[in-house]
């Protein structure tokens, strides 16, 4: 059912199935996207999730009895577990899903696999706009914390909207000058978080290197709460859209051809993945590359499919991202590492090799 | 031409197209009908305006002045997604930039007819099946589209319009890329097709001599403008070609089909 077939091993010119097609019932075994392989790719991943997340929440720096934690309330086994761990886990798995269902929307916008929420700098932006809202809503005495995502999602849109429009040349969106405009864009609002880190003391808020660095400490569960919820109706907003970014990848013109409102689709990515950048940085800060590499691995494995690939990559960056988290918390125990630095340690090669790749190809044919 | 059919509303009319790009005018009132079944060959030499006047057709350009008009309704009062499940575009360029299997690429044209969360049922299959077996690319189904050549590819997206069930296709250059067979293949398909559903096909030629073998009309265009529309015997004369093309032409007979061609007489 999951089609193992699809998987280009090695050398990609070999045909990968020859689809046994039986006119009487219709099937293309393994070269379409059948909700029964959708069922099962994603309940498998599903799983893979959970084992990871259960082996997160079981170990850490302190070695805690999962069965006195969960069984006896009064133990300190129990506190580790329900106040540090599990939220933080919790939000590793939501942070982890978001950047990889954005990765996975921006690279069918710009119709290119080195698209991200990081590269693009659209996370730099959204930090800037957390720091900003904390740095106000500090000096005003505190304020709703949503503020704080909103003010991340409002600056995330901002930079999304002027990196779209910067790197396109003659109408046409250049991959070249849009991961140029990213970098740019990249070091100016990093530069902008230390000019405003130099000007208000920000360190009893939060950490810079948090921020820069991209990092999962201590969250409450109603920031949980709030970061899922807007992820959720970003999430949502994009599945609607994911048959018109199949289409979208044949190019605009074809795509309006077969009925869809490039703009519209446009319209709804670049919102929806504000929204989720916005919440995410606005408790994570900059994680790099998940986004990137998630969506990446699961097309070579599952197909392009977007209907399959938006979802999965939710389950994908969830289970990658705590995986990565519970190795930043353990790697130099007792001290821990923000969890960006180990996403962008396996991040950055991989970016490398993606960028020869992508060179060596010509890119949209 | 259709004969003596009683027709209805045409599959599409075009009055008086003017448009351009800033501003350099590109057309300058050209008029076409096309009935149910037929094959109309867009014919000019390169900057004629041939691309623009089926971007026009197809919707994807609004006209400066002039109207277009499917089945007898204005272009223009057609929602996108309706449209798309009337006309169906083939263009010059055409890839995926993910990788997508053949019939991933086939299904795509019944995105139309599909809500944006249905899967594709049975039916859906069994057309994406018929689309692909009569053009012979039933054996490439799982094949990921960037690793076919160019004229095996120009098929599949030929496949995917048909997939589109639609009343008006149009091609931008179907036969650029292909080898001799496949040429005799997709117009011999193109002509079943024509018969079978009724479909129009407006389409756009390089080669003057595939246009002349199976277009029932063609409209010879120069600079914008209309030099001829009519049969191939009335339009692809001596003169005209020499008027739009500005070369010694020989137009003659072709032996074994009987069909007009044309032969450069430039010594």
């Amino acid at each position: 059912m999951t089609a193992p077939s699809r998987i280009p091993s090695g050398s990609r010119s070999t045909p990968v199935s020859t689809a046994s097609y039986e006119p009487d019932t219709g099937t293309f075994e393994g070269a379409y996207l059948s909700p029964a392989r959708m069922a099962a790719v994603l309940g498998a991943m599903a799983a893979l999730l959970a084992v990871t997340m259960i082996v997160a929440v079981a170990y850490g720096t302190v070695r805690i009895d999962l069965y006195r934690a969960l069984t006896q309330p009064a133990t300190s086994d129990h506190a580790i577990l329900f106040s540090a761990r599990l939220p933080r886990v919790l939000m590793g798995a939501v942070v982890g899903a978001i950047l990889a269902a954005v990765g996975a929307a921006l690279q069918a916008l710009v119709r290119n696999p080195l698209a991200e929420g990081g590269i693009l700098g659209i996370s730099g932006g959204g930090a800037l706009g957390a720091i900003l809202a904390l740095t106000v809503g500090y000096r005003l005495g505190g304020g709703p914390v949503a503020i704080v995502p909103l003010c991340a999602f409002a600056m995330a849109l901002l930079s999304t909207l002027a990196v779209y429009r910067l790197a396109q040349v003659n109408g046409r969106l250049e991959p070249f000058s849009l991961l140029l405009i990213g970098v740019i864009f990249n070091a100016f609002w990093g530069a902008l978080i230390l000019l405003v880190n130099a000007l208000v003391d920000l360190y009893q808020v939060h950490s810079i290197i948090a921020w820069l660095m991209g990092s999962l400490e201590a969250p409450t569960y109603y920031q949980v709460a709030l970061v899922a919820a807007m992820g959720l109706g970003g999430f949502a907003a994009l599945f609607i859209r994911a048959r018109d970014m199949n289409l979208l990848s044949l190019g605009d013109d074809a795509a309006a051809d077969l009925g869809v409102s490039i703009e519209a689709v446009r319209r709804t990515i670049f919102i929806a993945t504000s929204l989720m950048i916005g919440a995410a940085v606005s408790v994570s800060g900059i994680i790099n590359f998940v986004g990137l590499i998630v969506p990446h691995i699961l097309r070579l494995a599952l197909g392009a499919d977007h209907r399959l690939l938006l979802p999965a990559s939710v389950l994908g960056g969830a289970a990658l991202l705590v995986a990565a988290d519970l190795i930043a918390r353990i790697v130099i125990a007792p001290a821990e590492l923000p969890v960006g630095v180990i996403t962008a340690l396996c991040g950055g090669p991989f970016f490398i090799y993606l960028l020869r790749r992508e060179e060596r190809r010509s890119l949209v044919t | 031409m259709n004969g003596g059919t009683a027709r209805t509303a045409p599959a599409l009319t075009a009055r008086d197209l003017v448009v351009g790009y800033g501003e350099r005018q590109v057309l300058n009132g050209v008029s076409l009908e096309v009935g149910a079944g037929e094959l109309l060959a867009i014919l000019g030499p390169n900057g004629a305006g041939k691309s623009t006047l089926l971007s026009l057709l197809g919707g994807s350009i609004r006209p400066w002045r002039g109207s277009v008009e499917i089945l007898g309704r204005p272009i223009e009062e057609f929602e996108r997604r309706a449209l798309a499940r009337v006309l169906a575009s083939v263009r010059q360029e055409s890839g995926a930039a993910f990788p997508f299997t053949v019939l991933e690429v086939v299904l795509m044209g019944r995105a139309p007819h599909l809500g944006p969360l249905r899967f594709e049922g049975t039916r859906d299959l069994a057309i994406a099946h018929a689309a692909l077996a009569r053009f012979g690319l039933l054996p490439l189904a799982g094949r990921f589209i960037q690793e076919l050549s160019g004229g095996e590819r120009r098929r599949v997206f030929i496949a995917r319009a048909l997939a589109q069930e639609p009343a008006i296709a149009l091609l931008d250059e179907p036969t650029a890329f292909l080898d001799l067979k496949h040429v005799g293949e997709i117009f011999a398909l193109l002509k079943q097709l024509r018969a079978e559903r009724r479909m129009a096909v407006i389409a756009t030629f390089h080669d003057l001599n595939v246009a002349a073998q199976y277009a029932d009309r063609i409209l010879l265009l120069k600079d914008g403008v209309a030099v001829g529309c009519g049969a191939p015997e009335e339009v692809l004369t001596a003169d005209n070609l020499r008027q739009v093309y500005e070369t010694e032409v020989y137009v003659g007979r072709n032996p074994a089909t009987g069909a007009l061609a044309v032969l450069s007489a430039v010594r």
